[in-house]
């Protein structure tokens, strides 16, 4: 402690990336395993369509995992969510917007719901969501009669399995879309200036910079990564429209969750809620905005999802409040509570969505699936639990 | 009483190179109460840990010779099974067992292999209390029941039940008040006629000077010096210099170039009832004036009320059924929320900076701004991290963090830096009125002497501080006027010249004779 004072670079926190490392390794791995067949342009594009709504339900459960707590619910709100809107728009051709409107609006219903009894009530959030997660899931059974709905007009599934119009040009034996490429080139530019940006500020106020090396190796890496996945969405069709309501949800919340008032009190409330009573943070407003916030966008990702199947069933979603919870551990945040990221739960979410395709393409039964990413839950956050207490 | 019983040898510890322990020598002798005195960071704990086998043989150089023979503990286990045991500041209770169960925690009697002999834990359990006065409590009764003091005495009980020969207390009265403090005091005196050898750390100077046979003072890492009762001078004054490398004339700072102006708050006829029995009434009737510039102290025996009524004032964050007015430059306002307290320009530092003030595994900075963020430092929705940064290191320099950088986590720092950044948390609201609850617990001679020039630097620029504490001297050496708070009533109020520590126990007693009239 306080020995590093004099040097003027500090070494880069390899924790905060050692997820993007995993991600990098796991694909790897299965490139190897599957011949490659993980790397072509459709399965990078299929990667994205299968686990959007995943990184939309992550990026919302980060938010009650920072409070200390978790939603069950979700899986049963996307799932009612989208029988609704599918219902609406298949049986009684109701406009696709207004059908949306009317499955955010159950969303809101449910946050609510659970947001009242949470936080008013102080009934603890693993039975308000647990009753929440049944209570879905029965109303959507009754509403559908146990029946899939569909298929959904093409204006409704543009969301789930839409494209950008593209100008694609022949490029190593196919096409590739420019505009893929122009929005390569706009997040690297955005990347750079941001650190610039960070090296600017930290030598004004005489905070040490990372090693140059070492920051170097860092934003090649990245950068790489990022244009290794553009230039394949680029080989397939071009940019997913998943992708932009993705890009969106995720922006929007990194923004609330860094550098927002309420951002601020969420992290304050899940380290010490005592202590952020005392500083005159409402913290009954903290958790019930929490769940409003995640029943919101829980129906959200319902409508990506039936957009993408084409329909709504009643078992859609089942589960998967479990995978977006194991994504926000995976990803770094801590279970009791006040420490995590977006960024880190939408890499969590790409973790889980990696393993699922590799293994599937691998051939490995749905069974053993399950055992390999109880597996990766764990030993993510044994690694995280142990290089915390080796720090100390 | 001539006879070593413990001598550590050239201990010298450290950790990730940096030294906790240097060279450092420790001779105990039998029967004796031997006292560690050192500021907060100074090795005390980390002497003690090693002693007791929490840092195995092997991770520490130097010798430990217990009872003749040179010892090589690698778990607690090992130095209990010798005779040593040690009671950390946080007690190791399990709240919802029984206090005979409680007593023989991981020491368990049983009967055969693995079965709970309830007899003979209860049989045994009234022995081991006999030695604590505590023979008369319930057994059956969970451990929660009981206030704070009688938990300290059931951990004595515990260490009794291992036979100790040589009890290591850690800054045992820290969370009690004096009377419970004097029965603990005693009850060591005890112990030592019965032959058993104490290690006490303690802030409490008094208390050491009192108790101890002999002294050793540790300053950053180092022995200093071992102080001999009926030798060495022997006094609080004494002891400070050995602590702090130097002399300390004046432990409270004088407030100089600071007049008094006008009212700044006012309280009328505060009520308030315990917050969850309702029928019961916990402030009765308070009224109290802060001018500007004034620093007003809150005296009382511990359970009398200050605090409760600094919480249920801050935000009613306290008792339920609250009334009374509040006055803020003689015009009423509202209190009901914490956030209307800070909008009315009224600031709160809890008596317990862990769970109230600071959010530990945030940094610096966070932990500052987090009172203030809506108000000072955001356009009410983003935050401006460009001031943020800039008042925090401002800030930090102002009031002195020792800290490499306000990114670091306040966990990691000591007691008395923790309570600056909860101090600076506040002052960052731009309050008119502060209240100080117990502002200097816990923390070292040097870190007080901080806070206190801090205190006085707030009443210069014309803040209106109430400082509450249960150590009487700090009232006297902090406060231009105090109020005396027992039972929940204003017992009386005395002026800079009146108080002494006589005048204010003089207070509480007549109240407390006018009660039972």
């Amino acid at each position: 402690m306080g020995t590093d004072t004099k040097k003027k670079y500090v070494n880069l926190d390899l924790k905060s990336l050692g997820m993007i490392v995993a991600l990098v390794v796991i694909f790897a791995i299965f490139y190897v395993l599957t011949g490659g067949s993980n790397a072509t342009p459709t399965n990078i594009n299929n990667l994205i369509m299968q686990n959007g709504y995943i990184i939309i339900l992550a990026t919302g459960m980060l938010l009650c995992v920072l409070t200390g707590y978790i939603d069950l619910g979700v899986g049963s709100v996307v799932a009612l969510g989208a029988a609704c809107a599918a219902k609406l728009v298949v049986e009684q051709n109701v406009p696709v917007a207004l059908a949306w409107l009317v499955a955010i609006g159950i969303g809101l219903a449910v946050g609510i719901f659970s947001g009242f009894f949470i936080a008013y009530l102080d009934i603890p959030p693993f039975v308000v969501t647990l009753a929440t997660m049944l209570m879905g899931r029965g109303l959507t059974y009754t509403l559908l009669k146990s029946l899939t709905v569909g298929p959904l007009p093409q204006n409704y599934a543009f969301i789930g399995t839409g494209f950008l119009p593209t100008i694609k040009v022949d490029f190593a034996g196919g096409t590739l879309d420019l505009v893929c490429v122009a929005v390569a080139v706009v997040v690297t530019i955005g990347i750079v200036l941001s650190e610039l940006k960070t090296i600017k500020t930290n030598n004004k106020y005489g905070f040490a910079n990372i090693v140059p090396w070492q920051m170097a190796v860092k934003d090649v890496v990245i950068l790489l990564i990022v244009w290794f996945f553009f230039i394949k969405l680029g080989q397939y069709n071009g940019i997913p429209i998943q992708l932009i309501v993705l890009g969106v949800v995720v922006a929007v919340y990194h923004f609330i969750t860094s550098k927002t008032v309420a951002g601020r009190q969420i992290y304050a409330m899940g380290g010490n809620a005592k202590a952020a009573r005392l500083s005159g943070i409402n913290t009954k407003h903290v958790f019930f905005w929490v769940y409003v916030n995640m029943g919101v966008l829980a129906a959200l990702a319902g409508i990506v999802l039936s957009a993408r199947q084409g329909g709504a069933n009643p078992k859609m979603g089942d589960g998967i409040e479990m995978d977006a919870i194991a994504s926000c551990y995976i990803g770094g945040a801590a279970a009791s509570g006040g420490v995590g990221t977006v960024i880190g739960a939408v890499v969590g979410a790409l973790v889980m969505g990696v393993l699922n395709n590799g293994m599937s393409m691998c051939g490995m039964s749905t069974d053993l699936q399950k055992v390999v990413k109880g597996a990766v839950l764990l030993g993510a956050v044994v690694l995280d639990v142990t290089t915390k207490k080796k720090k100390n | 009483m001539s006879e070593v019983i413990l001598e550590m040898k050239h201990i010298t510890k450290a950790f990730s190179g940096v030294k906790a322990l240097d060279d450092v020598n420790l001779q105990v002798k039998k029967g004796e109460i031997h006292a560690l005195c050192g500021e907060n960071g100074a090795g005390k704990s980390t002497l003690m840990n090693v002693l007791s086998g929490v840092y195995p043989y092997g991770s520490y150089e130097g010798d430990i010779i217990y009872k003749g023979e040179t010892c090589k503990f690698h778990k607690i286990k090992d130095s209990e099974n010798k005779g040593i045991v040690i009671i950390h500041q946080e007690l190791a209770l399990s709240p919802y067992l029984s206090i005979a169960e409680n007593v023989f925690m991981g020491n368990e009697r049983v009967s055969m292999k693995g079965v709970i002999d309830w007899t003979k834990t209860r049989g045994e359990a009234k022995e081991a209390l006999a030695h604590v006065g505590l023979e008369n409590e319930n057994l059956n009764a969970p451990v929660n029941t009981l206030g704070v003091g009688k938990q300290q005495l059931i951990e004595i009980a515990k260490a009794m039940a291992k036979n100790v020969d040589l009890l290591i207390l850690d800054e045992p009265t820290a969370a009690l008040n004096d009377e419970e403090s004097a029965q603990l005091l005693e009850i060591m005196l005890e112990l030592k006629r019965k032959g058993v050898t104490c290690i006490i750390i303690s802030h409490k100077l008094n208390e050491i000077s009192y108790v101890a046979d002999a002294i050793t003072i540790i300053r950053d890492g180092k022995t200093i010096e071992t102080l001999k009762k009926g030798v060495d001078e022997w006094t609080e004054d004494r002891i400070i210099k050995g602590m702090v490398g130097r002399e300390m004339n004046n432990r409270y700072p004088v407030r100089e170039n600071c007049p008094i102006g006008d009212v700044v708050l006012e309280v009328k006829n505060w009520n308030a009832y315990h917050p969850e029995i309702a029928e019961m009434q916990i402030l009765k009737n308070i009224n109290i004036k802060v001018r500007a510039g004034e620093v007003v102290g809150l005296a009382g025996l511990m359970g009398a009320g200050r605090t409760e009524f600094a919480m249920s004032l801050f935000g009613h964050s306290y008792g339920q059924k609250i009334s009374g007015e509040v006055y803020m430059h003689g015009k009423q306002v509202s209190t009901k929320t914490v956030k209307d307290a800070i909008n009315n320009k009224i600031a709160y530092t809890s008596e317990d900076r862990k769970t109230y003030g600071l959010v530990l595994i945030n940094d610096i900075k966070t932990n500052m701004t987090m009172a203030a963020l809506r108000n000072y430092y955001s356009n009410g929705v983003v935050v401006d991290e460009r001031k943020e940064n800039l008042e925090a290191e401002e800030y930090k320099k102002k009031i002195n963090v020792k800290a490499t950088s306000i990114h670091q986590t306040v966990g990691a720092l000591s007691g008395g830096n923790q309570q600056k950044v909860v101090l600076a948390k506040w002052m960052m609201t731009q309050p008119d009125v502060l209240i100080l609850d117990e502002p200097t617990r816990g923390i070292d001679v040097g870190a007080k002497y901080e806070i206190y020039c801090a205190i006085n630097d707030m009443a210069r620029a014309g803040k209106a501080v109430i400082v509450i504490s249960s150590e009487m001297q700090e009232i006297i050496g902090t406060c231009d006027r105090a109020y005396i708070i027992n039972e929940g009533r204003i017992a009386g109020e005395l002026s800079h010249e009146e108080l002494s520590q006589e005048s204010i126990m003089k207070c509480i007693m007549d109240s407390n004779a006018k009660g039972e009239e």
